[in-house]
């Protein structure tokens, strides 16, 4: 992937300024939806939308770049067949199913 | 200030959108020809649909001082009936004659099928076959990387350059292959599904000006009208110069859509 250090012209410090308070609240949203899953009225298995979340929260803690770029990989379709019509098919769910095209 | 929205759904907006898009330093406009959240039952609804592109938005838009453009297609979603889509098909030849139409689009893929393949490639044949611009509409969300492969590769397989060819919905995951295959990139600014205009910003600071514009995309879903001046304030706070503003939100789109001779901007 590119080397992209250096291209925002924020210093470190100006970046935590601006954004810090508005990427709180993101994450706090991320942590109550976990806590809301496990509050859940039943103790289903994990759907394959949530075991895709926790590979990105893995990402996210990897202090690697691309994080962006990274996580939407993990959340994309990588099958390379083609199926003849959309008849029956759902809309876009937001990631992939283990052993039907999730990547590995 | 002034900025181009580049592909924005007027259709599905108020005449109160024109007024803040007109107040934020909107000029003009390009409207692809899109899914109306329902399937039509007919080509004769799409006939209706680009009736109302090429006539009745551009004196909808001319109201606030924007100009309006348009581009005509089946989009993707309706395209997976090959036999519809080639009724629909065979309507749109009289209306690339119009004055505001700049090419065929939103064209492209929906859930990757082989049926929406091959309309893609019957519409990128019109395309050539009538010296279009191309704007393409790739899939949502997890079927996003492998659509846009697809649709580089069929456009590749055609003899439309790619510096006609615009790839919209690009996000971190496309963008680099869109760009280093000669297309130009779009970027949609959403506010849900899609891209922020901090995310917007940051593609810019990684991947360059060159070849790229944002757009709203504006439509009937939770979509933001005025998310390109908004993307321009993001540049701007984090010290960004105005040229390089006003180059991906004004001279870029206006690069590319110039391309067709049926985009003159007034008084420009």
């Amino acid at each position: 992937m590119k080397q992209v250090s250096g291209t925002c012209p924020l210093s470190r410090q100006q970046v935590i300024q601006q954004y810090f308070l508005e990427h709180r609240a993101r994450l706090l949203d991320v942590a109550a939806f976990l806590d809301r899953l496990d509050r859940s009225s039943d103790s289903g298995e994990p759907d394959f939308r949530e075991i895709a979340l926790r590979q990105a929260l893995t990402v996210l803690a990897d202090d690697q770049p691309h994080r962006t770029a990274r996580i939407l990989h993990l959340l994309s379709d990588h099958t390379t067949d083609l199926p003849q019509s959309a008849h029956g098919m759902k809309g876009a769910l937001g990631a992939v199913r283990l052993g039907e095209g999730a990547a590995t | 200030m002034k900025y181009i929205d580049p592909h924005i759904h007027m259709v599905s907006r108020t005449t109160d959108d024109y007024q803040r898009m007109a107040q934020s330093g909107c000029i003009a406009i390009t409207e692809p020809a899109f899914w109306a959240g329902f399937d039509r039952s007919s080509a004769q609804g799409f006939f209706d649909y680009f009736r109302q592109l090429t006539e009745y938005e551009p004196r909808r838009a001319a109201l606030f001082g924007i100009q309006h453009f348009t581009w005509l297609c089946i989009n993707p979603k309706e395209a997976d009936d090959p036999a519809f889509a080639r009724d629909v098909i065979a309507i749109i030849p009289e209306f690339l004659k119009c004055d505001t139409v700049l090419g065929i689009g939103e064209i492209g893929l929906n859930k990757n099928t082989r049926n929406e393949l091959i309309i893609l490639e019957e519409q990128i044949a019109l395309a050539e076959t009538h010296n279009q611009l191309i704007l393409v509409h790739t899939p949502h969300l997890e079927d996003k990387l492998k659509g846009t492969r697809l649709i580089m590769d069929a456009l590749s397989a055609s003899s439309v350059p790619p510096e006609r060819i615009l790839i919209d919905h690009v996000e971190e995951h496309t963008v680099a292959e869109v760009l280093d295959r000669g297309f130009w990139a779009g970027m949609t600014l959403y506010p849900d599904t899609k891209m922020t205009p901090q995310r917007a910003a940051d593609v810019i600071e990684m991947y360059g000006s060159e070849r790229i514009w944002m757009n709203s995309a504006g439509d009937w879903g939770c979509s933001d009208p005025l998310a390109v001046p908004k993307a321009r304030l993001e540049l701007r706070r984090r010290g960004h110069s105005a040229e390089l503003v006003d180059r991906v939100t004004f001279d870029n789109p206006r690069s590319f859509l110039s391309q067709s001779p049926k985009f003159r901007l007034q008084g420009q």
